[in-house]
């Protein structure tokens, strides 16, 4: 399976990325709840791309390490960047008026999480699922 | 296509069979206000048993539906959360209180039932 890139541009591509994903997981052999906790993450992700940054690219491959099959999922945007992420992790913290759940749910929701950002350049979030 | 309302002995019922995007789960929200605030209104119930991804924006809107039509007087019930969905929330750590919820239809009617006659 080859990578999967899709343009994020505007809320509409919310659901699209988080259903590509979920086909991609399925496809991979994710259990229904996996599945949904990948799905789910994605949504939380890219919606904060089109809320922050307006648009940005998602790309989404597949691992495979010693004997392992994983998901790896790449969200990228040249927004302002979070200029506190550790505070931006916390639970409840929001500056657009949100639940302030989405960034650190997402974490939570997968096995591997690293969020990379520069203020005025943007942020990369990589992301990581393993079939158990 | 909007998400049918329907009125049954005073309960508004309705069902979400697709994936909603954020403008129309706003638009969904405030139509649901709308019917709430109509004088034979005795509650609602909102089913989700085809909603195969509830995150934190669609649980956000469903949190203050529940708020205001509860300000506003009336019952609101959450029924047919599937039990991934369920897992997902709890795990990403939402705070669902102020959300009634119930198995499924039936006993979300029932429920509503009783609250519309408690009030």
């Amino acid at each position: 399976m080859g990578e999967l890139k899709i343009p994020i541009k505007n809320e509409y591509d919310i659901v699209s990325a988080r259903q590509a994903v979920r086909e991609l997981s399925r496809e991979l052999g994710f259990g229904t709840v996996d599945q949904v906790r990948i799905a789910t993450a994605v949504s939380e992700l890219v919606r904060n791309v089109v809320l922050y940054a307006g648009h940005g690219l998602m790309i989404v491959q597949t691992l495979k390490s010693n004997g392992n099959t994983g998901i790896e999922i790449v969200i990228e945007d040249q927004g302002p960047g979070i200029g506190d992420p550790d505070l931006a992790l916390c639970d409840g913290f929001s500056t657009s008026g949100g639940l302030g759940a989405g960034l650190p749910g997402a974490r939570r929701l997968m096995d591997f999480f690293d969020v990379n950002t520069t203020c005025g350049r943007g942020t990369k979030i990589l992301t990581r699922k393993w079939l158990k | 296509m909007e998400v049918p309302i329907l009125l049954i002995d005073g309960f508004w019922v309705t069902s979400i069979q697709e994936a909603l995007h954020d403008r129309s789960v706003l638009d969904f929200k405030q139509r649901l206000l709308t019917k709430l605030n109509q004088p034979q209104t005795r509650g609602l119930v909102i089913d989700l048993t085809a909603l195969d991804i509830v995150d934190s924006f669609v649980t956000k809107a469903l949190i203050e539906l529940c708020k205001l039509a509860d300000l506003m007087g009336a019952g609101v019930v959450v029924t047919g959360m599937n039990p991934a969905v369920a897992i997902t929330l709890v795990e990403m750590g939402l705070d669902l209180r102020g959300i009634e919820t119930a198995l499924d239809l039936q006993r979300g009617l029932d429920k509503l039932r009783k609250l519309s006659e408690e009030r």
